[in-house]
């Protein structure tokens, strides 16, 4: 499978299945669009009015050249490998811990309903969380690098359980061999020098909840009185972040219908220092005046492509940042067990409820359906685990024919069941805007390459 | 090569062959939470 398109200046060709990306000139491009379909006599003749000849001759010498060396046309081989890798015994690598059901801010756009997610305001106990670690750690085979997401809700609500949960889990990991990886997501609200400095200390990766702009976040993420939380939360996000390198961090906001110009949000976020920025489209129902709708797209798309050209000028102007959506990792990247076979909730990733309940993700928590067991018990429902341990590429119609499909890994399951009432279907808004992103991200890495060769 | 420039990639085909060993993040882990992004994950063997 190919796929080719143009994008900042460059045409940039890429081989789906053997991962390689080339960088061509106009009259490569136009041979591999004819390619599959046609002869070389006819190529040559529907070429002839454009190109001189000699050129399409050396064209087409340098196209089989990467056909024999297995980077252009290469066919698909991955179909039965995945299908058995999938088939293993899976083992737990990362909970979600909902170490509060409960939130100090009312943001509009929240899926977890203010913190409470379909259920009620709970806080985790010390007991369940132990339990928690423990359940990891029992289900968690020779894998030695184990993640645990402190998340909410808001975790900073419930802190001392946080800190106790870090210290347990240090114990336990030199007894049993592991290596714990722990996060936190927060609003900031409570953010304080103590919590700081125990996080650069402990927590392998934060995650800071804010949109861009003040006015955009305020609209957005007020506390429950109404009033804007940008003013309170932004310069401790500043320290934060400096007191972290500018390094293992993410500001992390959320664009919606109301902030299509999201560029500026991410800009704006740039532009107060911060390295690490991730800024990403609103999951909601189509119902939600501030949901993306279908119609969003093409702006949504230009915004994309108004970034990247900003992130390739900034970055030759040594004012990089990381933007997370463009950050592709072509030499070093995953194998292609890992881009097959999906995210891993339901059977790698589980989420936890502050009463100890086990879910496939922490979108999944709150609808009855989806409770697979607790951390007493382990995963009592296998079927539903069973029926996640399917969800791969090649159990998604839509995946078929995608080429972002290596680099998404087939999107997320509970967008997909949130629109279609399926785990193996896709959320097509998002299908859309992931296949603009790779786009984009490519482009900047053929932007740097030509960078280095110039 | 004059007319085509190859940016470095990893082998996908070369993947498979010590892939698999599951030691990397939970895409969900890193940021997103709302979306599954993989291509800018880092594998441990090449650390």
């Amino acid at each position: 499978m190919i796929h080719q398109y143009k994008s900042n200046g460059y045409n940039i060709v890429m081989d789906i299945n053997s991962g390689a990306i080339h960088v061509v000139d106009d009259v490569v491009y136009d041979i591999i669009e004819l390619y599959e379909g046609h002869e070389k006599s006819e190529i040559m003749e529907m070429l002839a009015s454009k190109y001189p000849k000699e050129d399409i001759e050396e064209a087409f010498e340098e196209i089989e050249t990467l056909i024999k060396e297995e980077s252009l046309f290469t066919e698909d081989i991955y179909k039965d490998y995945i299908i058995d890798f999938k088939k293993r015994k899976t083992v737990v690598k990362a909970l979600c811990l909902h170490i509060a059901h409960d939130c100090n801010l009312a943001c509009r756009y929240c899926f977890a309903e203010e913190g409470e997610y379909h259920g009620r305001r709970a806080i985790m106990s010390y007991e369940v969380g132990k339990q928690a670690l423990d359940f990891l750690i029992a289900n968690s085979g020779n894998r030695r690098n184990l993640e645990v997401d402190f998340f909410g809700g808001e975790p900073l609500m419930n802190w001392d359980v946080v800190k106790r949960l870090v210290q347990y889990g240090r114990e336990q990991e030199k007894l049993h061999d592991k290596n714990f990886r722990f996060t936190l997501t927060t609003n900031g609200v409570l953010l304080n020098d103590e919590i700081m400095e125990f996080c650069n200390k402990e927590m392998a990766n934060v995650v800071l909840s804010v949109d861009g702009r003040k006015e955009v976040h305020d609209k957005m993420r007020p506390f429950r009185n109404g009033s804007g939380s940008y003013d309170l939360i932004m310069p401790k996000f500043e320290k934060f972040a400096e007191s972290r390198h500018q390094t293992n961090y993410y500001v992390r906001g959320t664009f919606t219908h109301f902030n299509k110009d999201f560029a500026a949000d991410v800009l704006s976020l740039a532009d107060k220092g911060f390295k690490q920025i991730s800024v990403e489209p609103v999951v909601a129902p189509a119902s939600e005046p501030y949901a993306i709708q279908e119609e969003d797209l093409p702006e949504l798309c230009e915004q994309y492509d108004l970034l990247a050209k900003e992130i390739v000028k900034r970055d030759r102007a040594g004012k990089h940042f990381n933007f997370f959506h463009f950050m592709i990792d072509l030499e070093g990247g995953p194998c292609v067990a890992k881009r097959l076979s999906g995210c891993g909730s339901g059977t790698e990733y589980l989420a936890v409820t502050p009463w100890g309940d086990l879910y496939p993700c922490h979108q999944f928590v709150g609808q009855d359906e989806f409770l697979m067991g607790n951390v007493w018990d382990g995963v009592v429902k296998t079927d539903i685990r069973d029926e996640f341990k399917l969800c791969n590429i090649y159990a998604k119609d839509k995946c078929t024919n995608c080429f972002a499909k290596f680099y998404c890994s087939g999107g997320c399951a509970a967008n997909s069941w949130n629109f279609h009432h399926s785990i193996t279907d896709a959320y097509d808004v998002g299908c859309e805007l992931m296949r603009k992103r790779v786009e984009c991200a490519i482009m900047i890495k053929a932007a740097a390459a030509d960078e280095e060769g110039e | 090569m004059k007319r085509i420039k190859s940016l470095n990639t990893r082998s996908m085909k070369q993947s498979m062959v010590k892939g698999g060993c599951g030691e990397c993040q939970t895409s969900c882990q890193s940021a997103c939470k709302t979306s599954c992004t993989v291509g800018n994950q880092s594998c441990e063997n090449n650390k």
